[in-house]
Formats: C-alpha cells, sequence, structure tokens
C-alpha cells in the first residue's frame, strides 16, 4: 500500500472527487499520486480487453494513468490537484459499434 | 521573427546547466518543460520538498539545488509545465501551457529530454500495483508518498537508491528480487579498474547494499521466470532464485532495468540514431560538442545516451557553448577552449559507466519476452504477435505498427518500441540498426483541437 509520510507535518489540506467518490489530498500531490495514496489503484479500464490499469511511470511516458478533468482527457501524473476538482474515469467507447 | 537565440527542452541537470552556461555567453534564452519546478526527474520537486524528505532522499538529491537557483539566477525564461508537442527542422518549438498552445522560434535547440526507464515487459506487469522503480521514488519527491511492504524486481544503481531510501523513510522493501547473475559479474571485472576512478559512486553503491543486508532486506540473485500475479491489482510476485521456486504476496511490485534515452523529439526531427550494443538502447548521433546530425540541434544529458546527472550537466554545458559558437556569441577557440575542461571532467564522470553498463545488463527475458507477455501496453499486443507478423514478412517496427496496432496507442511507442526492435532483430537475424524503430510524428503528445486552433496560422505538418 501508498501512504503519505508527512502525516504529522502537514494535514490534508484539500479533497477532490473521483467518480463521485471523495479523495483527500495535499497541495503537492499529482491526482494520481492522491489517487495512489488513497488506495485507488484502478484508474481506468482498457479500450481493448477491458482490464483494469493503474499510475505505473508518474513521469507523464506511459499514459496509463488517463483519466476525465473538466472532460478532457489528461495525465493524472501530470495533474496538479486542486481543491473541488471532479475527475472521472475516462468512459469506454463500443468499438463494436460503427460510428454514422 | 526570433524569439530567442536558444530554446531548450527539458529542465533536468542538461538543461539548467545549459540554459546558465548560455545565457553567461550572452544569449537570449527560453526553457521549456513539463514538470511544475525545475529538476527534471533524478532533481525532481528539489526546490520544495521538506526537511523529511531531504534526509530520506539524501545528499546527492538536495545538490540539484544548486543548478535550480543558478537556473532562477539566471536571465533564461523557464516555462513550467508546458507540453512541447512539435519541434520543427527551422527551429520552431509548438507547447501547450494550461490548455493554451504557443510556437515560438530559436535560432538554435538544444534537446535536453532526458531519460525514461527501460521497459520491463514481463507476465502481469500491466497489472494496477505495477509501477517502475522511478515511479516509487518520484512519489517521495513530490507528494510525500511512500510504497510499504513493496517487491523490488530488475537489476541497476537505483534499484539500491530506492530500496535506501524507502528504508529510510520507515518502509523497508519485502523483497529485492534481482536479475544480475555472476556471469554478469565476470564480465564486469575488467572494467572494474577503470571504474575506480570514480569510488565516490562505488563507495556509496557498496554502502547502500550493506544498510539494506543490515535491515534484514531479504536480496535475490540471479532470480529467473518472474511474473506477478493477480486478478484485478497486484497479489503477489513469484520467481526462481537459487533452484527454487519462490512467491511473495504483496500488493505494490515496482521495476526497473536501467533507463534508456527518450528520442521521441530527436526521431521526430528524423536525426541519425545508433543502436548501443552496451547499453541496449537508440541514442541519436552527437559529436565531442553535442552537435546532433542537423545543425540547428544540440543534444545535451541522458536524452544523447546514459551517462547520469553529473555527465547531464557537464554536457548541457558544453552543448550551451556549441550553440554559443554557433551563434557566434564566441569565438570558435573561446569555445573549444572551455569546453576542452568540461570534456575532460565529463569523461572522467563516464569512467564508471563500462562496470555498471555490464553488471546490471537487461535480461535476455526482458528484452526478448515469452510469446504471451503483452510488450504494448496500450494496444495490449503480445511478443508472440511480434513475432508471428515477421514471419509474415514485416521486415521493421512500422510495418507491424500497420499490422497489430503496436505503438500506435496514446505512448506512441515509447513503451514498445524498443522491444519490437529488439524482437524482429532476433526474429530476421538483423542488427538493431537495420531494423530501425518506428516513425515518430508531431503531436508528439496529446492535444486537443483547440489547442490546433491556438497556434492561428496554417503550420506545415510533415
Amino acid at each position: 500500500m501508498f501512504e503519505s509520510i508527512d502525516k504529522l507535518h502537514t494535514k490534508n489540506s484539500l479533497s477532490f472527487t473521483f467518480d463521485g467518490q471523495s479523495i483527500a489530498a495535499k497541495p503537492d500531490m499529482s491526482v494520481a499520486a492522491a489517487l495512489l495514496n488513497a488506495g485507488v489503484f484502478n484508474i481506468r479500464v482498457t479500450p481493448v480487453s477491458q482490464s483494469i490499469r493503474g499510475p505505473f511511470c508518474m513521469m507523464g511516458a506511459c499514459y496509463d494513468c488517463l483519466v476525465l478533468v473538466d472532460g478532457i482527457t489528461v495525465q493524472a501524473c501530470l495533474t496538479q490537484v486542486k481543491d473541488g476538482m471532479v475527475v472521472n474515469r475516462v468512459p469506454l467507447v463500443d468499438m463494436s459499434k460503427d460510428i454514422s | 521573427m526570433i524569439d530567442y537565440d536558444l530554446i531548450i527542452i527539458g529542465a533536468g541537470p542538461a538543461g539548467m546547466a545549459a540554459a546558465v552556461e548560455a545565457t553567461q555567453r550572452g544569449l537570449s534564452v527560453c526553457i521549456l518543460d513539463e514538470q511544475a519546478s525545475a529538476g527534471g526527474q533524478i532533481y525532481r520537486n528539489v526546490s520544495k520538498v521538506k526537511q523529511h524528505q531531504a534526509d530520506i532522499l539524501g545528499p546527492d538529491y538536495i545538490a540539484g539545488k544548486q543548478l535550480v537557483n543558478a537556473l532562477q539566477q539566471s536571465t533564461a525564461i523557464h516555462r513550467k509545465a508546458v507540453t512541447v508537442w512539435k519541434v520543427d527542422k527551422d527551429a520552431k518549438v509548438a507547447f501547450s501551457d494550461a490548455g493554451r498552445a504557443e510556437q515560438i522560434q530559436g535560432r538554435h535547440i538544444i534537446l535536453a529530454n532526458g531519460a525514461m526507464e527501460r521497459p520491463v515487459p514481463l507476465p502481469g506487469w500491466t497489472l494496477p500495483g505495477v509501477l517502475t522503480v522511478g515511479a516509487a521514488q518520484i512519489l517521495m519527491k513530490s507528494g510525500s508518498v511512500v510504497a510499504r511492504d513493496a517487491v523490488i524486481i530488475g537489476s541497476g544503481p537505483l534499484l539500491y537508491l530506492v530500496a535506501s531510501q524507502l528504508l529510510a523513510a520507515g518502509a523497508p522493501p519485502r523483497a529485492l528480487i534481482e536479475t544480475q547473475t555472476r556471469r554478469n559479474v565476470i564480465a564486469a571485472l575488467p572494467y572494474f579498474g577503470k571504474a575506480l576512478v570514480q569510488w565516490r559512486p562505488l563507495l556509496k553503491g557498496i554502502r547502500m547494499i550493506m544498510n539494506l543486508t543490515f535491515a534484514s532486506v531479504p536480496r535475490f540473485i540471479a532470480a529467473t521466470d518472474i511474473s506477478i500475479e493477480g486478478n484485478d491489482s497486484v497479489e503477489a510476485v513469484c520467481f526462481r532464485a537459487g533452484g527454487k521456486t519462490h512467491r511473495i504476496e504483496t500488493s505494490i511490485a515496482l521495476l526497473h532495468q536501467g533507463v534508456v534515452p527518450n528520442t521521441q523529439i530527436s526521431r521526430s526531427l528524423n536525426l541519425e540514431h545508433r543502436y548501443n550494443v552496451q547499453q541496449h538502447c537508440f541514442h541519436p548521433v552527437t559529436n565531442e560538442l553535442g552537435q546532433s546530425s542537423h545543425p540547428l540541434f544540440s543534444i545535451a544529458g541522458d536524452g544523447a545516451g546514459i551517462g547520469g546527472a553529473n555527465v547531464a550537466a557537464l554536457s548541457g554545458r558544453i552543448s550551451a557553448l556549441n550553440a554559443a559558437a554557433c551563434l557566434k556569441k564566441i569565438s570558435i577557440s573561446e569555445r573549444d577552449r572551455a569546453a576542452f575542461v568540461l570534456q575532460k571532467l565529463k569523461r572522467a564522470e563516464l569512467s564508471i559507466r563500462p562496470f555498471l553498463d555490464a553488471l546490471y545488463p537487461p535480461p535476455q527475458s526482458v528484452l526478448l519476452p515469452e510469446n504471451d507477455t503483452i510488450i504494448c501496453r496500450c494496444e495490449e499486443v503480445t511478443a508472440g504477435d511480434i513475432r508471428h507478423y515477421a514471419t509474415l514478412g514485416c521486415k521493421g517496427p512500422n510495418q507491424t505498427k500497420s499490422f497489430c496496432r503496436s505503438g500506435m496507442g496514446p505512448c506512441q511507442g515509447r513503451f514498445c518500441g524498443l522491444t519490437v526492435t529488439e524482437l524482429l532483430a532476433a526474429e530476421m537475424g538483423e542488427t538493431h540498426d537495420v531494423i530501425g524503430s518506428y516513425r515518430i510524428r508531431a503531436p508528439l503528445k496529446s492535444v486537443t483541437l483547440k489547442e490546433f486552433a491556438d497556434l492561428g496560422v496554417p503550420t506545415t505538418m510533415e
């Protein structure tokens, strides 16, 4: 599990929601770090096989931590948390249906 | 219209040192970086860390503050938290800042975009709870998040560093599963004498390993058949070592097999690249001054070949001198006189590399994974798929890409490129240079249509 090492030094000072679930975070955390710290490993579902993925490289290279913030798909590890931020899982597009 | 004499991409040790040197030589400089503060990955967040983080991360990390301060005091314009997504051959750079795109024109460009961790494709590596060792370190540097009871898998100096830092944070790893073998030790021995020039990092390494031993962190050497088990997230790591099969339960598995140059930008510019057999990766071709195969582009730091932070800072300064001479701010003799000293220091710093490269090579099982192992995380393509397309006649990575979409997902081949080249080279019995790598095109990172439109004027896309 992941845990914060500065519990005694600063309090969790802000919170955001991930698919409606409230997540406590500290201002210096990325969305990905805050989710891992809160025990949320399941960040997205792959379009190919609907398998579950979580943050992997934490430096913007792997794109496995894609989430929706304000309707735009972003990398959670490159997105700083903000108080009251609304973060959602990226919805799956049904690839079996024709686009018409 | 020229905006800056020099545009530097990346504010790690190479980029920061280049910016400081170039401004001192009278160049106007803009340095673009994806992080919210300067430092790159190695000195990430170093100017903002609290004392308890500094205690865990150690003095070599904190030393990065010097470069960050020097950058802040220089006249260089530091654009933070921006994403570069297009670099043109005429030295134009497009990037996005908080969802708004801009384009700037330079007279010379230094690529200082650094390295990324080598992809470690093994069974189960896509499960949530599997991260890279570097990712666990980034979590400690920015965010103060520590991985408790993690199992660390792979080889290389970063393994011991991060294990020691976790130990210092009061979260000793459950085990180190190391892939280097006795054969690697024997292969590294001839380079040991030369490596002794760099006795400080050698001593640091020995001390870290001793601390881990004193703390009773289990170490398994020459581990094989490593796989990660779990349904929706990591549950255990299985492997063979010392003639026995082991299974260690954990919710976090951390992978590392060294770092490789990030070549996305240099590839997109079609700069000349070469495969390095000792480091098992491609790097752009540069001369002693960091000059690439294109006159307007220099490359500094790990993006030109793996050397570490000190080498990166020195090469950043050398590239800045090269840029200053190209732009006629200093004479050729001034450049050579100043570069001579730096090049000598750089060679001394590099003397440890051949030893480390031979001691901690990626194992064959990582370079050439089993058929059912996923090698392209985005499109979920397996090693067997690539071998199959090789038998159908695909001669290079750009052909397998068309057949199975490997390298076409959001990461744009960053995490499968080297493996696909390796697999095809093995299947065809060709060299890596003959097989080549993915053709990389802009946008180098995902951008919205609005960001394209922000640029206003039509731009030529190659």
